[in-house]
C-alpha cells in the first residue's frame, strides 16, 4: 500500500524537493493575486508579485516536512495506482478513502491561512475550536468538541490520525479551547469571533418544489439555492458592505455562506440576530397559511430582491416547477389571493381545464381581474398579494439559527459529505449560474483522477516544469484555486498596515 | 534599529507618575448648568449636598417596596418609588406606553422634571436632584454585575420614557447637544436615494421633510433587524422618528461603561462611615420581584413523587403540563421541546433523575431500549445536569420553564405539544381540552374565552414582533382563572383559616408554582400546616 507509507519513510526521497516546491508556491501566489487584483481594487499593485514570494517564503520551511504526499510523486513519476480498484463502490467515509483524501487532497494550508488571517500562526487559528465526528470500532459516532491546533501541520497530522468523517469549525475563544478546564475563572472562557454564517437547505423548500423532496435534489430545484445566493450575497455586499463572502456547497442539498470580514467576525449575537432578522421574510410553520406578510411600501432591500427574483419566478418556478398543477396546490394559491369573487371565477376556469400549466394560471389572475370578474376588486391589494406570492416562492429560506449565534459550529469547506461522497466545494459567485451540484466531484472520483493523471495532461499551467500537487491533477483544482484567491484577498485586507509599511521599507533597503 | 527607541518606556512611566499626582490634585469644580430636561449624566456632580439630601434623593429615585425601614433621618417610606416600580413594570411586561401612563403620577411626585417651556423657577433644583440622585445610585449599584445590569436597565427605561415625552424640538436640540458622532445625510445623497428613503418612511411624508442621519449600522441593530432604516455599504440611514432609539442605545452604552469604571473605583472610595452604610442599604433594598424559581421552594414535602405516581399527580398539573402528559400517553412520544418542557417541570416538582429516566422509558413504550438509550437518555440526563459542560453540571442542568418562557419562546410547530394551551391553541381546541380535564363550568369557560379573545387586540397593535410579550399577563390571568375555579373551595378554606398568606395566593407565574399550590390546597388536611408556614418564611 504505497499510499499509506508514513512520513518518515518518505523523507529519504525528498532531498531535491524544497526548491521546486517553493517555486511552485510562488507561482501559485502570483496567480491568486492577479485574480484578486481584478476583483478587489487594491492599492499599490507595485511589487505585489514580490510580496507574494515573501509571503510564501515564510512557509517554505514548513513545507519541507509538512506536505510529504504532495511531492511524493516527484520521485515516482508514475503515480501508483490506487490500492482499491473500483473506488466508486466504497462508502465515502471508509477510513482508507478518508486517509487518502486528507493526505493528498485536502487543502490544509489554505484552510489554515483562511482562519489565521496571516501567514504566521496567531491566536485566530490557535484558539479556534474544531469539532470532529469520528467513528469508534463499533461504528458509533463520537463527536469531539473543543479541538484546537496551533499550526497547519498539526491540524493535518491530527486529522489524518483521527480520520473524522467530517469536521466543523467553531469560534475563536479567549483562550485555547483545550485549556478551558485549567482556567481558574471558568467564565472567562468565552467565544470571541467567528465568521457570520448562513445556511440554506433545500428541505425547507419542500412545500414549493415539485421535482424532488427530502434529501434529494436536482438541477431544477438547485435554482432555488442559486436565487437565494444572489439575494443574500447582494444584500450583504451592498447593504452591509461586506467584501469577503464565500459560498460553499454543503455536500448534499444546500449551501453555506461564510462572511469573513473582520467586522463580521467580531459581531456579538445581537448584531448577528439583526442581520438575520433583516434578511428573514418567510415566517411560520406548515399550518400558518400565508407566510409572507410585509409592510408597504416595500423596504429597499425587498424591492431590490423582488427585482432579482422576478425573472427566476417566471422561468425556474412557474415553468420548471409548475407549482400549481394539481388542484389542491392551486387551492393554496387561491388562499393567498385577497379577492373572493375573483377566486371564484379563477376556480371555475381552472376546474374546467384540468392540467392547465402554472404559467397560464398565473396569467389568468391578471386577465380575469382586468375582465372585471370581481366588481369591488382592489387592484393594489391584488398586486401586493402577487408580490407576496412571488416572494413566498422564491425568497431565500434561511436556517436562521445558524446565523444568530456566535458559537454555532458549521461544517468546514472541503470536507466530504458522508452520505454523497461529494466534496463541500466553494461556489464561485461570478459563475453562479454554471454551478451544478450533480457535477461536484466525489472523493472516489477524485482519487481515481489522481491515478489516471499523466504529466503531459496539462501543459499550459505547468510551464515551469515543476510537478503539480495532487489536487492539481484532479477536478478539485478550480475549487482550490478559487479558495486560494479568496484567502489571499482576505489576508491582504487583514494585514496590519504597520507591518506592511515595515515590509515595504525593508524591501526598499534591498533587504 | 533606532526606531526601537520610540517604544519609550520612560514616557509611559512619566504618564503614570502624572496620573498618580492627579489623584491628589484639587478637583476643579465647575458650576453645572442644565440646558435640557434630559441628561446623559456625563459629568459627575461636584457641589455639596447634605447627608439628608444624599439619602432622600436616592430613595426617591429608588424606592422601598418593603417599607423602607431606615435610618436616622427620615420617616419610613411606604410608597413605591420610581426605579423599583419601573422594574416591576418591566417584569409585568408592560408596553412602553402602559408603563408611561403608570409611571406618570410617581414621576411627578418624586422626580418631577419640567420642560424648558414651563418657566418654573424650580427647574434648576429639579434637574439637580435628578442629576445627583442618579450619581448616588451609581455608587450604590456599581458593586456587582447583577446590580449594574438591573440599574442600567431601569435607568435606560426612565430615560426612554422622558425622551418620548419630550417635544420634538427640544429632543432635536438635546440630540444635537450630546454629540452622537453621526453624520447628517447631505442633500445630494438624499436625492440620490430618494426612492429608497421614501420607502423606509412610508408614503405619508416625503424624505425631504425628515432629517436623516447616517451611522454605522452596528449602532442601531434593532432598527436594522426590523428593517426600519435604509442600509447602504454598512451605513444605516436613520429617519428622525427612529433616532430616539439610537439615543437610548447610546445612553445605555455610556452608562454601562461608566458603571464599570465606577465599580473599579469603588474600592478606592476611601469613605468613612457616613456614605457607605447608606449605599449598602440602598442596594440591598432594590429587591427583585422576579418570578424566578428556586428548587428549594417548589418541591412539596410529603408527596410521593415517583415515576409510577405521575399519573395521579398530573391532576395537579397546570394545563400546559396536563396537555403534554395527555399527548405523551396518547402517542407514547413527545417531540424535543415537549420533552424538554415536561422533563424540567418534573424535575421541578422533585422527581429525581433515576425516576425521570424510568418515567420516560416506560412512557416511550413503542421504541426499543437501544433507541431510547441512543436518542433520549442523554437529553434527560443533560436537563438534570448529569452530563454536559462544566457549567451545566455544576448548575444542576436547566431551570424549569416559567410561564413567560413558555409563552414567548419556541412557539410549537406542527406535531408539537409544548407551549401554553391558552396561548397556542385555537379557542375550540382549548375549550375541548379544558372540558377534557373536567372544567365544564360555563362562566369559567366564557371567562377564558374573553381573556383569550382580548389578546388579539394587543397582537394587532404590535407591528414587529408577532410573539409579543404584552399578552403574557392576560394569559396568566387566564390560567389563574382556571386555577381559582378548580381550587375555589380550598382557597376559601385556606383564607378563612389563614393557613396561607395572601402573598401565597398571588398570581401564578410558574408552572411549578401552580403544582405546588394545587397540591397543597388539595391536601390541606393532610399536609402539616407548619410545613407550609415554614416555606412562607
Amino acid at each position: 500500500m504505497p499510499h499509506f507509507t508514513s512520513p518518515q519513510s518518505q523523507e529519504s526521497c525528498e532531498v531535491s524537493k524544497p526548491r521546486s516546491e517553493m517555486a511552485d508556491a510562488a507561482v501559485h501566489t502570483g496567480h491568486g493575486q492577479e485574480a484578486v487584483d481584478n476583483d478587489v481594487d487594491m492599492i499599490g499593485t507595485n511589487g505585489e508579485e514580490k510580496k507574494g514570494v515573501k509571503l510564501d517564503d515564510l512557509f517554505a520551511d514548513i513545507n519541507d516536512e509538512e506536505w510529504p504526499t504532495e511531492t511524493q510523486n516527484e520521485s515516482k513519476p508514475e503515480s501508483p495506482l490506487s490500492p482499491i480498484g473500483n473506488t466508486n463502490e466504497i462508502s465515502s467515509s471508509d477510513p482508507g478513502l478518508m486517509r487518502m483524501f486528507y493526505q493528498r487532497l485536502f487543502p490544509f494550508r489554505y484552510l489554515f491561512q483562511w482562519l489565521n488571517h496571516s501567514p504566521t500562526p496567531t491566536n485566530d487559528f490557535g484558539h479556534r475550536e474544531f469539532a470532529l465526528t469520528i467513528h469508534d470500532n463499533t461504528d458509533n459516532e463520537i463527536y469531539l468538541r473543543y479541538q484546537s491546533y496551533p499550526t497547519a501541520d498539526l491540524i493535518r497530522k491530527d486529522i489524518i490520525a483521527k480520520l473524522p468523517s467530517r469536521f466543523e469549525i467553531g469560534p475563536v475563544y479567549t483562550t485555547n479551547p483545550r485549556d478551558r478546564k485549567t482556567l481558574r475563572n471558568q467564565s472567562s472562557f468565552k467565544p470571541l469571533a467567528k465568521e457570520l454564517c448562513f445556511d440554506i437547505d433545500l428541505t425547507d423548500y419542500d412545500g414549493i418544489r415539485t421535482c424532488c423532496d427530502k434529501a434529494n435534489i436536482c438541477i431544477k430545484c438547485w435554482q432555488f439555492i442559486t436565487m437565494a445566493i444572489k439575494v443574500v450575497d447582494t444584500a450583504l455586499r451592498d447593504d452591509f458592505g461586506f467584501k469577503h463572502i464565500m459560498w460553499v456547497y454543503s455536500g448534499r442539498r444546500g449551501a453555506h455562506a461564510w462572511v469573513c470580514d473582520k467586522k463580521a467576525r467580531v459581531m456579538d449575537d445581537q448584531k448577528r440576530r439583526a442581520i438575520a432578522g433583516y434578511l428573514e421574510v418567510i415566517r411560520g410553520g406548515s399550518q400558518s397559511g400565508k407566510k409572507v406578510n410585509l409592510w408597504r411600501p416595500l423596504h429597499p432591500h425587498l424591492s431590490r430582491s423582488l427585482d432579482i427574483l422576478a425573472p427566476h419566478f417566471q422561468s425556474d418556478v412557474l415553468e420548471t416547477q409548475d407549482p400549481w398543477a394539481s388542484s389542491d396546490r392551486a387551492e393554496h394559491l387561491l388562499s393567498l389571493l385577497p379577492d373572493k369573487a375573483l377566486n371564484e371565477s379563477l376556480r371555475k376556469k381552472w376546474d374546467s381545464s384540468p392540467g392547465r400549466a402554472s404559467t397560464s394560471k398565473w396569467a389568468d389572475i391578471d386577465a380575469l381581474a382586468k375582465s372585471g370578474a370581481s366588481k369591488g376588486l382592489d387592484a393594489r391589494a391584488l398586486l401586493e398579494a402577487k408580490q407576496d406570492i412571488v416572494l413566498e416562492y422564491t425568497y431565500p429560506r434561511l436556517d436562521i439559527e445558524v446565523s444568530k449565534k456566535l458559537n454555532h459550529l458549521l461544517k468546514s469547506p472541503f470536507v466530504v459529505h458522508p452520505g454523497t461522497g461529494r466534496v463541500c466545494v466553494p461556489i464561485d459567485t461570478d459563475k453562479l449560474e454554471e454551478f451544478d451540484p450533480t457535477n461536484v466531484p466525489t472523493v472516489q472520483e477524485l482519487l481515481r483522477e489522481i491515478d489516471s493523471w499523466k504529466s503531459g495532461d496539462e501543459p499550459a499551467s505547468n510551464a515551469g516544469g515543476k510537478t503539480p500537487a495532487d489536487w492539481e491533477k484532479t477536478s478539485l483544482k478550480p475549487y482550490v484555486e478559487y479558495f486560494r484567491s479568496f484567502v489571499l484577498a482576505l489576508m491582504r485586507d487583514e494585514r496590519d498596515p504597520k507591518i506592511k509599511r515595515e515590509r515595504e521599507e525593508a524591501e526598499g533597503l534591498g533587504f | 534599529m533606532l526606531r526601537q527607541d520610540f517604544n519609550r518606556p520612560e514616557i509611559k512611566r512619566r504618564a503614570l507618575a502624572d496620573h498618580r499626582k492627579k489623584q491628589f490634585a484639587d478637583p476643579t469644580y465647575q458650576a453645572t448648568e442644565y440646558h435640557h430636561r434630559l441628561n446623559f449624566y456625563a459629568t459627575p456632580p461636584t457641589a455639596d449636598i447634605t447627608l439628608e439630601q444624599f439619602e432622600q434623593w436616592a430613595i426617591d429615585r429608588l424606592r422601598g417596596r418593603l417599607s423602607f425601614r431606615r435610618s436616622r433621618f427620615l420617616p419610613p417610606l411606604t410608597d413605591l418609588q420610581v426605579l423599583a416600580e419601573l422594574e416591576a413594570c418591566s417584569f409585568r411586561n408592560k408596553s412602553l406606553d402602559e408603563t408611561a401612563s403608570h409611571m406618570k403620577p410617581l414621576l411627578e411626585k418624586y422626580l418631577l422634571l419640567q420642560s424648558n417651556t414651563s418657566s418654573s423657577s424650580r427647574l434648576f433644583d429639579e434637574r439637580q436632584k435628578d442629576h445627583y440622585s442618579h450619581f448616588i445610585l451609581r455608587l450604590a449599584f456599581a458593586s456587582t454585575e447583577d446590580l449594574r445590569r438591573r440599574f442600567s436597565r431601569v435607568e435606560t427605561m426612565l430615560f426612554h420614557l422622558r425622551l418620548n415625552e419630550e417635544s420634538s424640538r427640544e429632543r432635536d436640540a438635546f440630540i444635537k447637544d450630546i454629540n452622537l458622532d453621526c453624520e447628517q445625510v447631505t442633500e445630494d445623497e438624499r436625492n440620490k436615494y430618494r426612492d429608497e428613503l421614501a420607502a423606509v418612511t412610508g408614503f405619508r411624508k416625503g424624505p425631504e421633510e425628515e432629517t436623516w442621519i447616517k451611522v454605522d449600522w452596528e449602532r442601531v441593530p434593532d432598527l436594522v433587524e426590523s428593517r426600519r432604516v435604509f442600509m447602504r455599504a454598512g451605513k444605516a440611514y436613520v429617519p428622525s422618528k427612529e433616532q430616539s432609539s439610537m439615543v437610548v442605545a447610546e445612553f445605555t452604552k455610556r452608562l454601562d461603561r461608566a458603571l464599570e469604571l465606577t465599580a473599579r473605583a469603588l474600592p478606592r472610595l476611601d469613605e468613612d462611615d457616613r456614605l457607605t452604610p447608606i449605599l449598602d442599604h440602598l442596594s440591598k433594598n432594590f429587591i427583585t420581584p422576579d418570578a424566578s424559581y428556586t428548587s428549594s421552594t417548589s418541591s412539596v414535602a410529603g408527596a410521593d413523587i415517583s415515576a409510577r405516581n405521575i399519573d395521579t399527580l398530573s391532576a395537579h398539573f397546570p394545563l400546559c403540563m396536563q396537555n403534554l402528559h395527555r399527548s405523551l400517553r396518547r402517542d407514547a412520544h413527545l417531540k424535543h421541546f415537549g420533552r424538554l418542557q415536561y422533563t424540567l417541570f418534573l424535575k421541578g416538582i422533585g422527581l429525581n433523575l433515576e425516576e425521570c429516566l424510568i418515567f420516560w422509558r416506560s412512557a416511550f413504550h413503542k421504541i426499543t431500549d437501544d433507541t431510547f438509550n441512543k436518542e433520549y437518555r442523554y437529553n434527560v440526563r443533560h436537563s438534570y445536569g448529569d452530563v454536559g459542560g462544566d457549567s451545566n453540571r455544576r448548575g444542576g442542568g436547566y431551570s424549569p420553564f416559567s410561564c413567560q418562557k413558555i409563552l414567548t419562546e419556541h412557539p410549537p410547530g406542527p406535531g408539537e405539544a409544548h407551549g401554553c394551551p391558552y396561548r397556542h391553541f385555537s379557542l375550540e381546541n382549548l375549550t375541548a381540552l379544558l372540558q377534557g380535564v373536567g372544567i365544564t363550568d360555563r362562566s369559567v369557560l366564557n371567562g377564558v374565552k374573553e381573556d383569550k379573545e382580548s389578546q388579539k387586540f394587543h397582537m394587532a397593535c404590535n407591528r414587529c414582533d408577532p410573539y409579543s410579550c404584552y399578552i403574557v399577563p392576560l394569559l396568566l390571568i387566564c390560567g389563574n382563572r382556571v386555577f381559582e375555579h378548580v381550587h375555589k373551595n380550598e382557597i376559601k378554606k385556606a383564607k378563612e383559616e389563614s393557613i396561607m398568606t395572601s402573598a401565597q395566593l398571588e398570581t401564578i407565574v410558574h408552572p411549578n408554582e401552580y403544582f405546588k399550590r394545587s397540591y397543597l390546597l388539595k391536601n390541606l388536611g393532610k399536609v402539616n400546616g407548619d410545613d407550609i408556614k415554614m416555606e412562607d418564611s
